[in-house]
């Protein structure tokens, strides 16, 4: 039977969502799930993972050195937990691509990154090629499996879960050589456009830089990030780095909405791994409309502050 | 100082990747090869180090068969000061190359280590964060700034919360994100002189590194295509179909 | 601004294609000791090569002897030549004329042998520049050519420098060869500074599209060599398609257009895309994929626009000077040798002068000689013209006329007073939808923070005469969609999308108030065509 430790990621109150993706891609491997919680008072944290589906125990290490998720000294820690395991995972986050790589090297093993799909427990699915093609690859069997889950490819487990929570010392020491200075959070504003879990993007249809602000607000009705089409960037109504496409940005967000976009070839490239697609076209015959899971005809202009006042 | 900058070999960043028709890999038959573009902004900070008076020799290191001396050449056009190929006919996966690398740098003593965040064709991310694991050195990846003070860097990162600073200790490995810089363009005659700096080739097996371990890579498919969805009639009708997929 | 760094060569040579690089190979095998440079403005040598093509494999024999052993990576040789006359639905056969008999040539990647061809060059010690676009030319104090300046790069859309910026730099050469192909920017310079045209026709040109395709198994039989006429084009436009099967399952099909054509709203890409649903290409293509496509276009003159190759220190070599057969559909052959022509005669002289002579004395010039009224014959329509085309093919071009070329810029007929033929076509359902789409398959890039390369000299026209006369056809010639006429607050507004751009040219040439002027944009721009 599979024996996985999933590394939770945290900021030290509040577990994210990225560690219950995690488990759902360990169900999907099978055996048993623990979670590893390492911080400096991580208590609630801990509890939260306990409260996962089909975790069999949460292991919580505190530890002041512990407090920052510095590669350096998480890699060591979970690698001192490494043997009792057969599958060590993490989240295709920034924190788990810094992080499984360096556990993967001290337990001497190649990683598997971006777990897209389970066909066994030593056989996955990940893209490569920026997603332009998907390949099977497999673990050697007698060798401790490290990987990283790519996140939009699994929804959140369910927080129906009571595993027990086993509090250990910490077993590795401190590296002197690497330390946290500060985290500038992007707050206040916008998610960024390349890792929202929403995104509403506008066309050249809305025909001005001043109308763009229908789009803006919807955004923040939503909690979205916000992107444009070349076409709407090309006349000038938002900037260059709005530009979600091939020539701008590749996303993934779980939601995209494309309001008077076409649909062109250029820009679909940029979203085709999109969880769900919504468009919005006065045109029927539009292209986006053969890719969009939930297609509406009809006036942006009136469909937009209808869709936004329904959101309450 | 010394630093090395590891830079791969990879299909061009325009090239419209196929798969096969029999799933055994993407077609990169005729197609244009080009230095991965994370590795370019790597050595492009390399450079400017270097300028900036911090450090006086920049290498460049590729792994492969002799095809990757052409990228090995552009970095020498773009400025670097010397080229060490470790020639092999295997493709190596990270653990292996990370080695392989580290046996470099037991040789060559840098202070600092830069690659760039992940190649384009296999999107790892992982041989930086790799190699600063097997040397038991700093690993500051996705680095968007860094900023040298003597035997420390400063070094601040893209992540997903925003961006976070940390402080290393050289010798580290550093991995480049996008926003770091803008790499050079290479002038017509420094190609000329590129031709005649050193370019060292050493056989794998001199380094004595063993590949093991591999993870087994099978068959490719093309992405699943994206099917016509379900229209629905207003807004009202939107949001309802949003909130039973649960995404409002 | 500080002065450029200059290199020095004996012989500079600008366009990495079949004729560039016949003379830069050429020119190390009669003097290994020049110092010979190639530059190129794609990112890679055969990126913005694109042609059917069939070839004659004389001068590669003559140039590479033993090629064969070690021959191109895309290289067929044909197996059967097929000439079609099709209607709507209907296809009849008609009998192989002698200059599309191919028995011999080979069915090549133009694009994947001039990389081939490159190599050879560069260990015959060519110092071959892919990435550098010549920008301008370099005159000396006595009016010369003396070799070219590379543009800038890293400048914005304001044409101001960026953190990147690079100036570029000149290249000496007491000989410049300008082998930029059709429409070449600086040759169009060279052949106006120096009034190389003024004994010639105007040049008329075609627009040759072209996609690769990866067909179903079984679908393409490799070595067979098709050609159609008819539909989709009325009788006044001249044209056909190709279509080429390669081996893998590869289909290469395309469509050329003669840019004389008249119709003011005629949409040469829409053409190409019908051709495709005649049930005949239809049954080839469906199920299969695109990888590859794009335009080019093609020097269609002949004998009687070729303009006077030799001027002060250059040469104008290959299709930049319009070397093509029109009636064989080939110019590979002519280029190659055109440019062997120009190495074998800076090698012996070390000069310029006296090319043009010998030129007119060759190979190539008595084969554009015999062909020469086969084009100009269909100025009166379909019919008359390929009577007339019989005509001189019986005769092997002695009849004692010669008929004149037009321009292509004066042809189009103004909207007022012009009713379009029925065209008859179809609704269609083999992708690329539409250019944009087909753009994509192009790989075309451009860094979107530089100068526009489309100058428009005086872009009033477009919103007041053009858009009553013509209404924009700019709009619809331009295989890439470049041109859009947007409608603004103000009225209607030209949007250039010069990032689609794939350098065909097609712009430059049709534009009937001429003021398109295609300039090259920064090195390493344009398509990234893979065996095209």
């Amino acid at each position: 039977m599979s024996r996985i430790l999933i590394i939770a990621e945290h900021d030290g109150q509040v577990l994210n969502i990225s560690t219950a993706k995690c488990v759902s891609c360990a169900k999907a491997i099978g055996g048993e799930i623990d979670i590893a919680v390492f911080g400096n008072g991580i208590d609630a944290v801990a509890a939260e993972a306990a409260a996962l589906d089909s975790v069999n125990k949460v292991i919580a290490v505190n530890a002041e050195h512990l407090e920052t998720p510095l590669a350096a000294n998480w890699a060591a820690e979970t690698r001192n937990m490494a043997s009792d395991y057969s599958h060590l995972l993490g989240p295709s986050t920034t924190f788990g691509k810094d992080l499984m790589p360096r556990v993967a090297a001290l337990v001497g093993v190649n990683q598997v990154s971006d777990i897209m799909a389970v066909n066994g427990p030593s056989s996955f699915k990940r893209p490569i090629y920026a997603g332009n093609a998907i390949v099977d690859v497999e673990t050697p069997a007698d060798a401790t499996a490290v990987a990283t889950v790519r996140t939009a490819s699994w929804k959140a487990a369910a927080g129906s879960g009571n595993a027990a929570i086993e509090q250990r010392a910490a077993d590795s020491s401190p590296a002197s050589h690497t330390r946290f200075v500060g985290m500038e959070v992007e707050g206040g504003e916008r998610p960024d456009l390349q890792s929202a879990q929403r995104v509403v993007s506008g066309g050249r249809a809305l025909g001005s830089e001043e109308n763009f602000g229908i789009i803006y607000s919807l955004a923040d009705k939503l909690g979205a990030g916000v992107g444009a089409s070349r076409a709407a960037v090309d006349a000038g109504y938002c900037p260059n780095d709005m530009q979600v496409g091939q020539t701008g940005k590749i996303i993934s967000p779980d939601l995209y909405m494309a309001f008077g976009i076409s649909g062109a070839i250029q820009h679909v490239t940029g979203i085709k791994d999109a969880g769900t697609i919504v468009a919005v076209n006065k045109d029927p015959e539009a292209p986006i409309f053969e890719i969009a899971d939930i297609g509406l005809a009809g006036d942006l202009f009136s469909i937009i502050p209808e869709f936004e006042s329904l959101l309450g | 100082m010394k630093i090395l900058v590891g830079i791969k070999r990879v299909v061009d960043y325009n090239v419209r990747v196929r798969v096969l028709p029999d799933g055994s890999g993407v077609d990169t038959d005729g197609v244009k090869m080009s230095v991965n573009p994370f590795d370019e902004i790597a050595l492009e900070e390399a450079l400017r180090i270097r300028e900036a008076g911090d450090a006086e020799e920049v290498i460049v290191v590729s792994a492969g068969g002799d095809e990757c001396q052409q990228q090995l050449r552009t970095g020498l056009a773009m400025g670097a000061d010397r080229a060490i190929q470790i020639q092999t006919s295997e493709s190596l996966q990270p653990l292996s190359l990370a080695r392989a690398f580290l046996k470099v740098i037991e040789r060559e003593e840098p202070g600092l280590v830069i690659l760039g965040k992940q190649a384009i064709d296999d999107d790892n991310s992982q041989t930086a964060q790799m190699l600063a694991g097997l040397w038991d050195r700093p690993q500051a990846t996705f680095a968007s700034k860094l900023v040298l003070d003597g035997q420390t860097a400063s070094v601040t990162r893209e992540v997903d919360a925003g961006m976070e600073t940390i402080e290393v200790d050289l010798p580290a490995v550093v991995s480049v994100d996008l926003r770091l810089n803008e790499p050079r363009f290479v002038k017509l005659p420094d190609i000329m002189k590129a031709k005649r700096k050193p370019l060292d080739v050493i056989p794998l097996e001199d380094l004595e590194v063993s590949v093991e371990g591999n993870i087994n890579v099978g068959h490719h498919a093309s992405p699943p295509q994206r099917e016509k969805g379900i229209m629905v009639e207003d807004a009202a009708q939107l949001v309802q179909e949003l909130k039973n997929r649960g995404l409002i | 601004m500080t002065e450029r760094e200059i290199m020095e060569y004996d012989v500079i040579i600008v366009g990495a294609g079949p004729a560039g690089l016949s003379c830069a190979i050429r020119l190390k095998q009669q003097k290994p000791e020049l110092m010979v440079a190639v530059i190129e403005k794609s990112s890679e040598i055969g990126a913005h090569i694109l042609s059917g093509a069939v070839i004659e494999p004389e001068p590669l024999d003559e140039l590479l002897p033993g090629w064969r052993d070690n021959p191109p990576p895309i290289c067929i040789p044909v197996e059967n030549d097929e000439i079609w006359l099709l209607s709507q639905k209907g296809r009849r056969r008609l009998p192989t004329p002698p200059q599309q008999k191919n028995h011999g040539n080979f069915i090549v990647s133009l694009g994947a042998m001039c990389a081939w061809m490159a190599a050879r060059a560069e260990a015959l010690e060519v110092d071959i520049f892919p990435g550098y676009a010549a920008s301008e030319i370099r005159y000396t104090d006595d009016g010369a050519v003396g070799g070219v300046i590379i543009g800038d790069m890293g400048i914005d859309r304001d044409g101001k420098p960026k953190d990147t910026y690079m100036q570029g730099i000149e290249i000496h050469a007491p000989i410049t060869v300008f082998s930029e192909g059709v429409r070449g920017h600086l040759s169009k310079q060279l052949i106006r500074k120096f009034e190389l045209d003024k004994d010639s026709d105007p040049q008329t040109y075609g627009i040759g599209m072209k996609e690769l395709w990866r067909v179903q198994p079984g679908k393409s039989k490799p070595g067979l060599v098709q050609h159609t006429a008819g539909w989709p084009l009325d009788s006044k436009t001249y044209g056909g398609s190709f279509i080429y099967h390669l081996d893998k399952d590869r289909i290469a099909i395309g469509f050329v257009c003669g840019l004389d054509y008249q119709d003011p709203e005629f949409v040469p890409f829409e053409a190409f895309q019908q051709m495709k649903n005649h049930p005949m290409v239809h049954e080839i293509l469906a199920g299969g994929e695109i990888l590859s496509s794009g335009a080019r276009a093609i020097a269609e003159g002949g004998y009687q626009s070729l303009p006077r190759t030799e001027m002060p220190g250059a040469l104008i070599v290959g299709d930049a000077a319009g070397t093509l057969n029109v009636p064989k559909i080939k110019g590979t052959h002519q280029a190659m040798r055109c440019g062997i022509l120009a190495a074998e005669h800076i090698a012996e002289t070390s000069a310029a002068d006296g090319f043009d002579a010998k030129l007119r004395e060759s190979a190539v010039v008595k084969e554009l000689y015999k062909v020469r009224n086969i084009r100009p014959a269909f100025y009166k329509g379909f019919w008359r013209g390929f009577i007339r085309a019989a005509i001189e093919t019986v005769t092997a071009g002695k009849l004692p006329t010669t008929l004149s070329v037009h321009a292509d810029d004066s042809s189009l007929q103004k909207l007022d007073g012009y009713t379009p033929p029925d065209r008859k076509w179809v609704d269609r359902d083999l992708p690329p939808r539409d250019r944009l789409a087909s753009v994509y398959f192009a790989a075309t890039e451009h860094d979107e923070d530089q100068p526009v390369h489309l100058q428009i000299l005086e872009p009033d026209i477009c919103t007041t005469r053009c858009v009553e006369e013509y209404d924009n056809p700019c709009t619809r010639f331009c295989p890439a969609h470049v041109y859009e006429m947007v409608e603004e607050d103000a009225g209607k507004q030209l949007q250039i999308n010069s990032a689609n751009c794939v350098h065909c040219k097609t712009c430059d040439i049709k534009d009937p108030y001429q003021i398109i002027n295609w300039v090259t944009p920064e090195g390493g721009s344009g398509p990234n065509y893979q065996n095209m």
